[in-house]
Protein backbone atom coordinates (compact mmCIF):
# COMPACT_ATOMS: atom_id res chain seq x y z
CA UNK A 1 0.00 0.00 0.00
CA UNK A 2 2.53 2.28 1.26
CA UNK A 3 4.81 1.27 -1.95
CA UNK A 4 2.28 1.70 -4.33
CA UNK A 5 1.57 5.67 -2.77
CA UNK A 6 4.87 5.69 -3.26
CA UNK A 7 5.49 4.72 -6.97
CA UNK A 8 2.08 6.27 -8.21
CA UNK A 9 3.97 9.60 -6.40
CA UNK A 10 7.38 9.28 -8.07
CA UNK A 11 5.65 8.46 -11.30
CA UNK A 12 3.85 12.05 -11.09
CA UNK A 13 6.68 13.85 -9.63
CA UNK A 14 8.92 12.29 -12.73
CA UNK A 15 6.16 12.91 -15.66
CA UNK A 16 6.00 16.52 -14.71
CA UNK A 17 9.43 16.87 -14.60
CA UNK A 18 9.93 15.14 -17.60
CA UNK A 19 7.01 17.11 -19.85
CA UNK A 20 7.58 20.31 -17.76
CA UNK A 21 5.00 22.41 -19.86
CA UNK A 22 2.67 22.26 -17.38
CA UNK A 23 5.22 23.63 -14.53
CA UNK A 24 6.63 26.26 -16.61
CA UNK A 25 2.98 26.80 -17.85
CA UNK A 26 1.90 27.26 -13.98
CA UNK A 27 4.94 29.71 -13.39
CA UNK A 28 4.31 31.71 -16.54
CA UNK A 29 0.62 32.29 -15.59
CA UNK A 30 1.73 33.05 -11.91
CA UNK A 31 4.48 35.62 -13.36
CA UNK A 32 2.11 37.51 -15.99
CA UNK A 33 -0.64 37.63 -13.34
CA UNK A 34 1.50 39.19 -10.77
CA UNK A 35 3.36 41.27 -13.36
CA UNK A 36 -0.21 43.02 -14.52
CA UNK A 37 -1.20 43.54 -10.89
CA UNK A 38 2.39 45.69 -10.73
CA UNK A 39 1.04 47.55 -13.57
CA UNK A 40 -2.13 48.18 -12.50
CA UNK A 41 -1.90 48.49 -8.67
CA UNK A 42 1.01 51.06 -8.91
CA UNK A 43 3.31 51.98 -5.95
CA UNK A 44 0.59 52.40 -3.09
CA UNK A 45 0.20 48.87 -1.58
CA UNK A 46 -1.78 48.67 1.21
CA UNK A 47 -1.85 45.85 3.28
CA UNK A 48 -5.23 44.61 3.39
CA UNK A 49 -5.44 45.00 -0.90
CA UNK A 50 -2.56 42.75 -1.11
CA UNK A 51 -3.55 40.44 1.29
CA UNK A 52 -6.97 39.97 -0.75
CA UNK A 53 -4.89 40.14 -4.22
CA UNK A 54 -2.74 37.40 -2.97
CA UNK A 55 -5.03 34.87 -1.50
CA UNK A 56 -7.28 35.69 -5.02
CA UNK A 57 -4.10 34.92 -7.03
CA UNK A 58 -3.49 31.71 -5.29
CA UNK A 59 -7.01 30.19 -5.54
CA UNK A 60 -6.58 30.59 -9.39
CA UNK A 61 -3.05 29.35 -9.63
CA UNK A 62 -4.44 25.95 -7.50
CA UNK A 63 -7.15 25.31 -9.70
CA UNK A 64 -4.41 26.00 -12.85
CA UNK A 65 -2.32 23.37 -11.70
CA UNK A 66 -4.47 20.66 -9.73
CA UNK A 67 -7.20 20.58 -12.30
CA UNK A 68 -4.30 18.59 -14.62
CA UNK A 69 -3.91 16.19 -12.06
CA UNK A 70 -6.97 14.55 -13.17
CA UNK A 71 -7.28 15.77 -16.41
CA UNK A 72 -3.96 14.51 -18.11
CA UNK A 73 -4.61 10.82 -16.94
CA UNK A 74 -6.51 9.17 -20.53
CA UNK A 75 -9.00 6.96 -20.17
CA UNK A 76 -6.38 4.12 -21.26
CA UNK A 77 -4.38 5.21 -18.58
CA UNK A 78 -7.32 5.22 -15.74
CA UNK A 79 -8.12 1.68 -16.74
CA UNK A 80 -4.64 0.60 -16.92
CA UNK A 81 -4.24 1.94 -13.19
CA UNK A 82 -7.69 0.90 -12.36
CA UNK A 83 -5.78 -2.60 -12.97
CA UNK A 84 -2.84 -2.39 -11.16
CA UNK A 85 -3.63 -0.35 -8.24
CA UNK A 86 -6.16 -0.06 -5.49
CA UNK A 87 -7.97 3.43 -5.37
CA UNK A 88 -6.54 4.44 -1.89
CA UNK A 89 -3.32 4.49 -3.11
CA UNK A 90 -4.35 6.19 -6.33
CA UNK A 91 -6.18 9.41 -4.10
CA UNK A 92 -3.20 9.69 -1.79
CA UNK A 93 -0.48 9.82 -4.28
CA UNK A 94 -2.60 12.43 -5.72
CA UNK A 95 -3.09 14.20 -3.16
CA UNK A 96 0.57 14.55 -1.55
CA UNK A 97 2.03 14.91 -5.47
CA UNK A 98 -0.79 18.55 -5.62
CA UNK A 99 0.63 19.27 -1.90
CA UNK A 100 3.97 19.44 -3.11
CA UNK A 101 2.92 21.08 -6.73
CA UNK A 102 1.34 24.03 -4.64
CA UNK A 103 3.72 24.29 -1.99
CA UNK A 104 6.40 24.95 -4.67
CA UNK A 105 3.86 27.38 -6.47
CA UNK A 106 3.28 29.41 -3.37
CA UNK A 107 6.91 30.35 -2.68
CA UNK A 108 7.37 30.96 -6.29
CA UNK A 109 4.00 33.30 -6.46
CA UNK A 110 4.89 34.72 -2.71
CA UNK A 111 8.33 35.22 -4.03
CA UNK A 112 7.24 37.22 -6.65
CA UNK A 113 4.61 39.03 -5.09
CA UNK A 114 7.27 40.40 -2.66
CA UNK A 115 9.78 41.38 -5.21
CA UNK A 116 6.91 43.32 -7.57
CA UNK A 117 4.33 44.68 -4.94
CA UNK A 118 6.37 45.24 -2.24
CA UNK A 119 6.56 43.79 1.13
CA UNK A 120 3.72 45.48 3.59
CA UNK A 121 3.80 42.49 5.88
CA UNK A 122 5.04 43.11 9.63
CA UNK A 123 6.23 39.44 10.25
CA UNK A 124 6.64 37.95 6.93
CA UNK A 125 7.59 34.52 8.45
CA UNK A 126 4.36 34.22 9.51
CA UNK A 127 2.66 35.13 6.82
CA UNK A 128 4.87 32.42 4.80
CA UNK A 129 4.29 29.81 7.01
CA UNK A 130 0.09 30.76 6.84
CA UNK A 131 0.36 30.57 2.97
CA UNK A 132 1.86 27.36 3.48
CA UNK A 133 -1.24 26.73 5.05
CA UNK A 134 -3.79 28.31 3.14
CA UNK A 135 -2.30 26.53 -0.13
CA UNK A 136 -2.47 23.24 1.47
CA UNK A 137 -6.13 23.53 2.46
CA UNK A 138 -6.75 24.65 -1.40
CA UNK A 139 -4.82 21.90 -2.99
CA UNK A 140 -6.25 19.18 -0.76
CA UNK A 141 -10.39 20.37 -1.76
CA UNK A 142 -9.23 21.02 -5.47
CA UNK A 143 -7.97 17.28 -5.72
CA UNK A 144 -10.78 16.15 -4.62
CA UNK A 145 -13.24 18.06 -6.56
CA UNK A 146 -11.14 17.47 -9.90
CA UNK A 147 -11.57 14.20 -8.84
CA UNK A 148 -15.19 14.94 -9.14
CA UNK A 149 -15.25 16.77 -11.90
CA UNK A 150 -12.84 14.07 -14.35
CA UNK A 151 -15.98 12.56 -14.59
CA UNK A 152 -18.16 15.48 -16.13
CA UNK A 153 -18.50 17.11 -19.49
CA UNK A 154 -16.43 20.71 -19.38
CA UNK A 155 -14.54 19.69 -16.63
CA UNK A 156 -12.41 22.68 -16.32
CA UNK A 157 -14.85 25.21 -15.86
CA UNK A 158 -16.97 23.07 -13.88
CA UNK A 159 -14.36 22.97 -11.82
CA UNK A 160 -14.77 26.28 -10.30
CA UNK A 161 -18.85 25.80 -10.10
CA UNK A 162 -18.12 23.23 -7.49
CA UNK A 163 -15.17 24.74 -6.14
CA UNK A 164 -15.69 28.22 -5.42
CA UNK A 165 -18.76 27.81 -2.87
CA UNK A 166 -17.04 25.48 -1.16
CA UNK A 167 -13.77 26.96 -0.58
CA UNK A 168 -15.09 30.52 -0.11
CA UNK A 169 -15.38 29.33 4.10
CA UNK A 170 -11.92 28.45 3.81
CA UNK A 171 -10.88 31.30 2.70
CA UNK A 172 -12.62 33.11 4.76
CA UNK A 173 -10.72 32.13 7.48
CA UNK A 174 -7.10 32.27 5.59
CA UNK A 175 -7.72 35.76 4.73
CA UNK A 176 -8.43 36.54 8.58
CA UNK A 177 -5.83 34.51 10.17
CA UNK A 178 -3.16 36.38 8.29
CA UNK A 179 -4.25 39.52 9.43
CA UNK A 180 -2.01 37.96 12.31
CA UNK A 181 1.20 38.39 9.81
CA UNK A 182 -0.02 41.88 9.23
CA UNK A 183 0.51 42.59 13.37
CA UNK A 184 -3.15 42.70 14.17
CA UNK A 185 -3.96 41.85 17.81
CA UNK A 186 -6.66 38.95 17.90
CA UNK A 187 -8.96 37.61 20.72
CA UNK A 188 -6.56 35.34 22.95
CA UNK A 189 -6.01 31.72 21.83
CA UNK A 190 -7.87 32.95 18.73
CA UNK A 191 -5.51 32.17 16.07
CA UNK A 192 -4.81 29.07 17.37
CA UNK A 193 -8.79 28.21 17.08
CA UNK A 194 -8.13 29.21 13.33
CA UNK A 195 -5.33 27.60 12.63
CA UNK A 196 -6.53 24.11 14.28
CA UNK A 197 -9.90 24.85 12.20
CA UNK A 198 -7.89 24.87 9.22
CA UNK A 199 -5.90 21.85 10.17
CA UNK A 200 -9.24 19.92 10.59
CA UNK A 201 -11.23 21.01 7.08
CA UNK A 202 -7.93 20.14 6.20
CA UNK A 203 -8.05 16.16 7.76
CA UNK A 204 -11.80 16.05 6.72
CA UNK A 205 -11.14 16.76 3.83
CA UNK A 206 -8.86 13.98 3.39
CA UNK A 207 -10.55 10.78 5.21
CA UNK A 208 -13.51 11.78 2.98
CA UNK A 209 -11.18 11.06 -0.43
CA UNK A 210 -10.30 8.14 0.98
CA UNK A 211 -13.90 7.14 1.44
CA UNK A 212 -15.36 8.56 -1.24
CA UNK A 213 -13.05 8.56 -3.67
CA UNK A 214 -13.33 4.46 -4.96
CA UNK A 215 -17.04 5.46 -5.48
CA UNK A 216 -15.71 7.62 -8.73
CA UNK A 217 -12.81 5.03 -9.68
CA UNK A 218 -15.53 2.27 -11.31
CA UNK A 219 -16.41 3.98 -14.30
CA UNK B 1 -55.87 8.36 7.90
CA UNK B 2 -53.14 5.98 9.61
CA UNK B 3 -50.26 7.12 7.05
CA UNK B 4 -51.20 10.82 6.71
CA UNK B 5 -51.70 11.97 10.34
CA UNK B 6 -48.52 14.08 9.80
CA UNK B 7 -49.47 15.84 7.06
CA UNK B 8 -52.84 16.95 9.12
CA UNK B 9 -50.68 17.75 11.68
CA UNK B 10 -48.15 20.23 9.50
CA UNK B 11 -51.57 21.95 8.01
CA UNK B 12 -52.59 22.50 12.07
CA UNK B 13 -49.21 23.56 13.17
CA UNK B 14 -49.37 26.33 10.55
CA UNK B 15 -53.00 27.63 11.23
CA UNK B 16 -51.27 27.29 15.00
CA UNK B 17 -47.87 29.23 13.18
CA UNK B 18 -50.06 31.53 10.61
CA UNK B 19 -52.86 32.42 12.79
CA UNK B 20 -51.05 31.90 16.58
CA UNK B 21 -47.96 33.73 15.27
CA UNK B 22 -49.87 37.17 14.19
CA UNK B 23 -52.20 37.34 17.20
CA UNK B 24 -50.07 35.87 20.50
CA UNK B 25 -48.45 38.49 22.15
CA UNK B 26 -44.78 38.87 21.82
CA UNK B 27 -42.06 40.71 23.93
CA UNK B 28 -41.93 44.51 22.53
CA UNK B 29 -38.04 44.96 22.40
CA UNK B 30 -36.53 48.26 21.09
CA UNK B 31 -34.72 47.38 17.98
CA UNK B 32 -37.24 44.90 16.41
CA UNK B 33 -40.87 45.48 18.38
CA UNK B 34 -43.19 43.39 16.24
CA UNK B 35 -41.07 42.39 13.20
CA UNK B 36 -39.83 39.81 15.89
CA UNK B 37 -43.37 37.69 14.21
CA UNK B 38 -40.94 37.00 11.64
CA UNK B 39 -38.81 34.60 13.67
CA UNK B 40 -41.60 32.61 13.09
CA UNK B 41 -41.63 32.37 9.40
CA UNK B 42 -38.02 33.59 8.83
CA UNK B 43 -35.84 31.32 11.12
CA UNK B 44 -37.75 28.44 10.48
CA UNK B 45 -37.12 28.59 6.66
CA UNK B 46 -33.75 28.00 7.33
CA UNK B 47 -34.48 24.87 10.01
CA UNK B 48 -36.37 23.62 7.46
CA UNK B 49 -34.19 24.42 4.31
CA UNK B 50 -30.88 22.62 6.86
CA UNK B 51 -33.01 19.22 7.77
CA UNK B 52 -34.17 18.88 4.24
CA UNK B 53 -30.67 19.27 3.11
CA UNK B 54 -29.66 16.61 5.88
CA UNK B 55 -32.02 14.05 4.50
CA UNK B 56 -30.91 14.44 1.09
CA UNK B 57 -27.14 13.90 2.22
CA UNK B 58 -28.64 10.78 3.81
CA UNK B 59 -30.52 9.51 0.56
CA UNK B 60 -27.01 10.17 -0.84
CA UNK B 61 -25.22 7.73 1.27
CA UNK B 62 -27.86 5.27 1.21
CA UNK B 63 -27.79 5.74 -2.74
CA UNK B 64 -23.76 4.69 -2.46
CA UNK B 65 -24.45 1.74 -0.17
CA UNK B 66 -27.03 0.33 -2.14
CA UNK B 67 -26.91 1.63 -5.97
CA UNK B 68 -30.65 1.74 -5.96
CA UNK B 69 -31.56 4.86 -8.53
CA UNK B 70 -34.61 5.09 -5.44
CA UNK B 71 -32.65 7.05 -3.55
CA UNK B 72 -31.10 9.81 -6.31
CA UNK B 73 -34.08 10.54 -7.46
CA UNK B 74 -34.90 11.62 -3.57
CA UNK B 75 -31.45 12.78 -2.92
CA UNK B 76 -32.26 15.37 -5.87
CA UNK B 77 -35.80 16.12 -5.73
CA UNK B 78 -35.23 16.94 -1.50
CA UNK B 79 -32.19 19.03 -2.65
CA UNK B 80 -34.49 20.80 -5.22
CA UNK B 81 -37.28 21.82 -2.49
CA UNK B 82 -34.62 22.68 0.47
CA UNK B 83 -33.23 25.50 -2.49
CA UNK B 84 -36.63 26.66 -2.99
CA UNK B 85 -37.10 26.92 1.18
CA UNK B 86 -33.13 28.78 1.29
CA UNK B 87 -34.70 31.36 -1.28
CA UNK B 88 -37.64 31.85 1.14
CA UNK B 89 -35.25 32.20 4.11
CA UNK B 90 -33.57 34.83 2.03
CA UNK B 91 -37.26 36.69 1.34
CA UNK B 92 -38.35 36.83 4.74
CA UNK B 93 -34.67 38.20 5.84
CA UNK B 94 -34.71 40.48 3.54
CA UNK B 95 -38.02 42.08 4.80
CA UNK B 96 -36.93 41.62 8.32
CA UNK B 97 -33.70 43.56 7.46
CA UNK B 98 -34.96 46.36 5.87
CA UNK B 99 -36.99 47.37 8.86
CA UNK B 100 -34.25 46.74 11.35
CA UNK B 101 -31.15 46.78 9.76
CA UNK B 102 -31.58 49.54 6.91
CA UNK B 103 -30.70 52.79 7.58
CA UNK B 104 -34.21 54.93 7.40
CA UNK B 105 -32.07 58.01 6.49
CA UNK B 106 -30.67 56.42 3.12
CA UNK B 107 -32.77 54.70 0.24
CA UNK B 108 -32.59 50.96 0.62
CA UNK B 109 -30.41 50.19 -1.66
CA UNK B 110 -27.39 52.17 -0.20
CA UNK B 111 -27.68 49.37 3.02
CA UNK B 112 -27.13 46.71 0.72
CA UNK B 113 -22.86 46.49 0.25
CA UNK B 114 -23.01 46.20 4.36
CA UNK B 115 -26.12 44.15 5.05
CA UNK B 116 -24.59 41.60 2.23
CA UNK B 117 -21.24 41.51 4.42
CA UNK B 118 -22.92 39.39 7.22
CA UNK B 119 -21.65 36.19 7.59
CA UNK B 120 -24.84 34.57 7.93
CA UNK B 121 -26.33 35.76 4.96
CA UNK B 122 -22.21 34.60 3.45
CA UNK B 123 -23.21 31.39 4.96
CA UNK B 124 -26.65 31.09 3.30
CA UNK B 125 -25.49 32.33 -0.41
CA UNK B 126 -22.57 29.75 -0.11
CA UNK B 127 -25.35 26.68 1.12
CA UNK B 128 -27.37 27.63 -1.75
CA UNK B 129 -24.39 28.62 -4.60
CA UNK B 130 -23.44 24.68 -3.92
CA UNK B 131 -26.73 22.99 -4.26
CA UNK B 132 -26.88 25.02 -7.55
CA UNK B 133 -23.64 23.93 -8.73
CA UNK B 134 -24.88 20.52 -7.71
CA UNK B 135 -27.66 20.51 -10.30
CA UNK B 136 -25.27 21.99 -12.54
CA UNK B 137 -23.13 18.54 -12.09
CA UNK B 138 -25.87 16.83 -12.42
CA UNK B 139 -26.70 18.37 -15.94
CA UNK B 140 -23.46 17.97 -16.83
CA UNK B 141 -23.50 14.21 -17.02
CA UNK B 142 -25.27 12.09 -19.27
CA UNK B 143 -24.80 8.71 -18.09
CA UNK B 144 -27.65 7.79 -15.64
CA UNK B 145 -25.08 5.36 -13.37
CA UNK B 146 -22.63 7.94 -13.53
CA UNK B 147 -24.73 10.85 -12.69
CA UNK B 148 -26.20 9.61 -9.93
CA UNK B 149 -23.15 8.09 -8.10
CA UNK B 150 -20.85 11.46 -8.79
CA UNK B 151 -23.47 13.66 -7.90
CA UNK B 152 -24.01 11.70 -4.58
CA UNK B 153 -20.10 11.80 -4.06
CA UNK B 154 -20.16 15.31 -4.57
CA UNK B 155 -23.34 16.12 -2.29
CA UNK B 156 -21.88 14.47 0.69
CA UNK B 157 -18.43 15.99 0.46
CA UNK B 158 -19.82 19.34 -0.23
CA UNK B 159 -22.13 19.13 2.92
CA UNK B 160 -18.92 17.96 4.84
CA UNK B 161 -16.72 21.03 3.83
CA UNK B 162 -20.08 23.35 3.70
CA UNK B 163 -22.27 22.85 7.30
CA UNK B 164 -19.31 22.48 9.49
CA UNK B 165 -18.27 25.95 8.57
CA UNK B 166 -21.70 27.41 8.10
CA UNK B 167 -21.70 26.99 11.78
CA UNK B 168 -18.38 27.83 12.85
CA UNK B 169 -17.20 30.71 10.71
CA UNK B 170 -20.19 33.05 11.86
CA UNK B 171 -18.71 32.69 15.41
CA UNK B 172 -15.61 34.08 14.13
CA UNK B 173 -16.73 37.33 12.35
CA UNK B 174 -18.29 40.23 13.58
CA UNK B 175 -21.95 40.66 12.65
CA UNK B 176 -25.29 42.12 13.22
CA UNK B 177 -27.17 39.02 13.19
CA UNK B 178 -28.51 37.55 16.31
CA UNK B 179 -27.15 34.62 17.91
CA UNK B 180 -23.15 35.23 17.61
CA UNK B 181 -22.56 32.77 20.89
CA UNK B 182 -24.53 29.91 19.74
CA UNK B 183 -27.27 28.76 17.71
CA UNK B 184 -29.44 31.98 16.54
CA UNK B 185 -33.10 30.50 18.38
CA UNK B 186 -31.81 27.31 19.97
CA UNK B 187 -30.22 29.64 23.15
CA UNK B 188 -32.91 29.40 25.49
CA UNK B 189 -31.67 32.54 27.27
CA UNK B 190 -32.05 34.79 24.13
CA UNK B 191 -35.61 33.12 22.87
CA UNK B 192 -38.84 34.53 25.11
CA UNK B 193 -41.12 31.81 26.40
CA UNK B 194 -43.71 33.44 24.63
CA UNK B 195 -42.19 33.10 21.50
CA UNK B 196 -40.92 29.58 22.03
CA UNK B 197 -44.40 28.70 22.26
CA UNK B 198 -45.09 29.21 18.84
CA UNK B 199 -41.49 29.18 17.21
CA UNK B 200 -40.97 25.56 17.87
CA UNK B 201 -43.90 24.53 16.38
CA UNK B 202 -43.73 26.75 13.41
CA UNK B 203 -40.65 24.92 12.51
CA UNK B 204 -42.08 21.43 13.14
CA UNK B 205 -45.18 22.49 10.76
CA UNK B 206 -42.78 24.10 8.01
CA UNK B 207 -40.68 21.43 8.16
CA UNK B 208 -43.62 18.38 7.80
CA UNK B 209 -44.95 20.98 5.19
CA UNK B 210 -41.63 20.92 3.23
CA UNK B 211 -41.05 17.33 3.39
CA UNK B 212 -44.87 16.58 1.72
CA UNK B 213 -43.98 18.70 -1.29
CA UNK B 214 -40.90 16.92 -1.57
CA UNK B 215 -42.80 13.32 -1.04
CA UNK B 216 -45.07 14.50 -4.08
CA UNK B 217 -42.55 15.31 -6.10
CA UNK B 218 -40.33 12.28 -5.55
CA UNK B 219 -43.71 10.45 -6.69
CA UNK B 220 -44.01 12.34 -9.53
CA UNK B 221 -40.07 11.57 -10.43
CA UNK B 222 -41.10 7.69 -9.98
CA UNK B 223 -43.41 7.38 -12.09
CA UNK B 224 -41.66 9.41 -14.88
CA UNK B 225 -38.65 7.39 -14.55
CA UNK B 226 -40.34 4.05 -14.15
CA UNK B 227 -38.74 2.19 -17.02
CA UNK B 228 -34.93 3.24 -14.76
CA UNK B 229 -36.72 2.10 -11.30
CA UNK B 230 -37.78 -1.14 -12.65
CA UNK B 231 -34.58 -2.00 -15.29
CA UNK B 232 -32.76 -2.36 -12.19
Amino acid sequence: MIRQVITLFKKDVLLELRQQYALYGVILYVMSTVFVLYLTMGSETDGEIWNALYWVMLLFVCINAVAKSFLQESRGRMLYFYSITSPTAFIISKLLYNLLLIIIMNSISLFLFLLFLGNPTVYTGQYILISILGACGLSLIFTMLAAIASRAMQQASLMAILGFPIIIPQLLLLVRLSKLAFAETFRAGASMEVTLLVLALDLSVVVLAVILFPFLWKD
Amino acid sequence: MRKSWWKILSIVLLVYAIVGGLLLPVPALRQLQETVRNLYYHVSMWFAMMILFTISLVHSIRYLRTTNFKYDICARDYSAVAIVLGLLGYATGVIWASYTWADPNNPAYASFGSIVREPKLIGTAIALLTYFAYFVLRSSITDIDKRARVSAVYNIFAYAMLFPSIWIIPRLLPSLHPGQEGNPALDFRDVDTRLRMVFWPAVAGWTLLAVWIATLKVRIDFLKEKKWLHAK
